[in-house]
């Protein structure tokens, strides 16, 4: 019964309009910025490499897909959250507007099982835009300025990566964003238990996470404690897999970080979609 | 001896300070079309979301099959095929994809030709594809009966079927229902604040109010025409009362607004009617109501 259910969870995903937004928004973005860098690409690399220039020399090309793919991921990867939460956000609390919980909760399936389905679809759906990204992030723009070494620029200074050994970075970047983004699904999936309409959840998800991220950025002190139990602050770890040498701890603690929230936040949205009176 | 299907006992819900039902008990067996009337705000949705496990009960308990419905949810859930208020689906799914869904969990196989079969059954043949969004009130109760039916269910509850329907639409739910229970022998739990509609409908009913149960029984027995009031509108209405008295004995003999009201039974209607003409009284009106009608009536009006 639980594939079952999950498979029309699937379904009803696939039939929303709204399941589309975050492909056509995508698209859209990385189309944007892949015009801007095909245009202008060179003059916005030299701001990179401006400070270097007296003392290195860069040959080759620089402007290559797997820089490109970097930058985009780093640009659009704070918006991606909007476009999941959009979807997830409205499995649980779109049922309860549109009445057909009703429906739903008087079937022979466990509201746990019912739950866990949409939190399975959920994150299917997730996957699909991280793919999707990659796809557009990585494959086109390799298709369109090639492949070479990625040259990043983090707190260590620059670092430069050999083409060959930048694939499975990428792909394990990717699998560290889909795990953040999982966890912004189960967050607004909970939030989605909580009520009754769909834009609510949508919105207190995105406050979470800027207020989550304007904690992460003030440099205060009192914040200091808490600031490595927020998942806003492990959602950037997917840059770890572009260091040299990988900080193996910190990327393991961020997994375990992501999946705990995961835990306890899917913990929560079991136990209050059990106890919920279905009055709409 | 008929078997329980359904063993509502001392029933309870509260939100908050708010009692939406009080200690509402009451039986349906196998085969029955159990009415469950009462006015808007009565409790009759609280306690069918409760039957369904919508709504968990502060206290009491619901029996379903003779098994607790807190126990065995999901195996009694598979017998039951409903309509709790109005029936929504997945308005950018077709009509059939929306049977699809519901379905493939419903507990049993449901086959595309099932699915079909029961859209022909409820006249909505040629809509199948259709979005639900373009579907009136009345075409989407057609497949809500549709979706209650798919799985072939030993009890059906409807919650106020008829609501929001044209004249037309509620005797084709009324022909239904009764051909459902006829036909296929099928027990139906029906609310409604129509007593009209339960009283054509129903074998067996429970009157509840505030969330109380008032009344329950046979719908014969609370309707029968022994409990007839008839009120006489003549020219000298106390006069008329004192003459009666004299006249009938063991019937109870009232003025209510200016109109003598008996409580008698239909046969009695001419007699009475010859012995105030006989007696010079002009009536100028007569009309008759069940007790239950009027005891409903002020129920709703209170």
């Amino acid at each position: 019964m639980f594939l079952r259910s999950t498979y029309n969870e699937f379904i009803k995903i696939a039939s929303k309009p709204r399941s589309y937004l975050g492909f056509a928004a995508i698209t859209l973005l990385v189309g944007v910025i892949l015009f801007a860098m095909k245009m202008d690409g060179l003059s916005f690399i030299s701001f990179i490499t401006g400070s270097f220039e007296q003392t290195l020399s860069f040959e080759g090309n620089i402007l290559n897909g797997n820089l490109i793919g970097f930058i985009i991921l780093q640009m659009l990867v704070i918006h991606i959250p909007l476009l999941i939460a959009l979807v997830t956000g409205d499995l649980v609390s779109g049922e309860a507007a549109m009445g057909t919980i009703r429906l739903l909760l008087t079937k022979p399936v466990s509201r746990t099982n019912i739950l866990l389905s949409k939190f399975v679809a959920g994150c299917v759906y997730t996957l699909i835009i991280i793919l999707w990204f990659a796809f557009m992030a990585v494959v086109v723009a390799k298709i369109l300025f090639g492949t070479g070494d990625l040259m990043v620029l983090n707190n260590d200074g620059l670092v430069i990566l050999q083409a060959p050994d930048v694939t499975w970075r990428f792909l394990s970047a990717f699998a560290l964003a889909f795990l953040s983004l999982a966890t912004i699904a189960t967050l607004s999936i909970m939030l989605s238990c909580f009520s009754e309409n769909s834009i609510g959840p949508i919105v207190a998800t995105m406050a979470i996470i800027i207020l989550f991220t304007i904690i992460n950025t003030l440099d205060v002190k009192v914040f200091d404690s808490i600031r490595p139990y927020l998942f806003t602050t492990h959602m950037a770890a997917w840059r770890s897999f572009f260091s040299d040498p990988l900080p193996k701890r910190e990327i393991i603690q961020s997994v375990v970080v992501l999946l705990a929230h995961i835990g306890i936040m899917l913990s929560i949205a079991i136990y209050k979609f059990n106890r919920k009176d279905i009055l709409s | 001896m008929q078997e329980k299907i359904v063993e509502v006992i001392q029933l309870s819900k509260h939100f908050g300070k708010t009692i939406a039902v009080q200690d509402v008990s009451f039986d349906v067996y196998q085969g029955d079309v159990f009415g469950f009337l009462g006015p808007n705000g009565a409790g009759k949705s609280t306690t069918i979301r409760t039957m369904l496990s919508l709504i968990s009960p502060t206290s009491g308990e619901i029996k379903l099959f003779g098994k607790s419905l807190s126990n065995h949810r999901n195996e009694i859930l598979a017998k039951i095929g409903c309509i709790v208020e109005k029936p929504d689906f997945y308005k950018y799914l077709s009509a059939e994809k929306n049977l699809e869904i519901m379905g493939r969990i419903s507990g049993a196989r449901i086959t595309k030709s099932k699915i079909h079969e029961m859209i022909e059954f409820v006249g909505l043949k040629g809509r199948e594809k259709d979005k639900l969004g373009g579907f009136s009130h009345g075409m989407k109760q057609r497949l809500g009966i549709a979706q209650t039916l798919l799985h072939d269910p030993e009890l059906i509850i409807l919650d106020e079927p008829t609501t929001g329907l044209d004249p037309q639409g509620i005797i084709d739910i009324r022909n239904l229902i009764l051909q459902l229970s006829k036909e296929r022998n099928k027990t139906v739990v029906l609310s409604s604040h129509i007593l009209s509609e339960i009283e054509l409908i129903a074998n067996r009913m429970v009157i509840i109010n505030k969330g109380k149960s008032m009344v329950q029984g046979e719908v014969k027995t609370l309707l029968n025409s022994e409990d007839l009031i008839v009120q006489f509108e003549t020219d000298r209405t106390a006069d008329a009362k004192a003459f009666l008295q004299t006249k009938l004995e063991n019937i109870l003999i009232e003025i209510d607004e200016q109109l003598l009201s008996i409580h008698c039974t239909q046969e009695k209607i001419p007699s009475i009617n010859k012995m105030l003409c006989d007696q010079g009284f002009q009536v100028s009106s007569i009309q008759s109501k069940r007790k239950l009608e009027d005891y409903f009536l002020k129920l709703i009006n209170q």
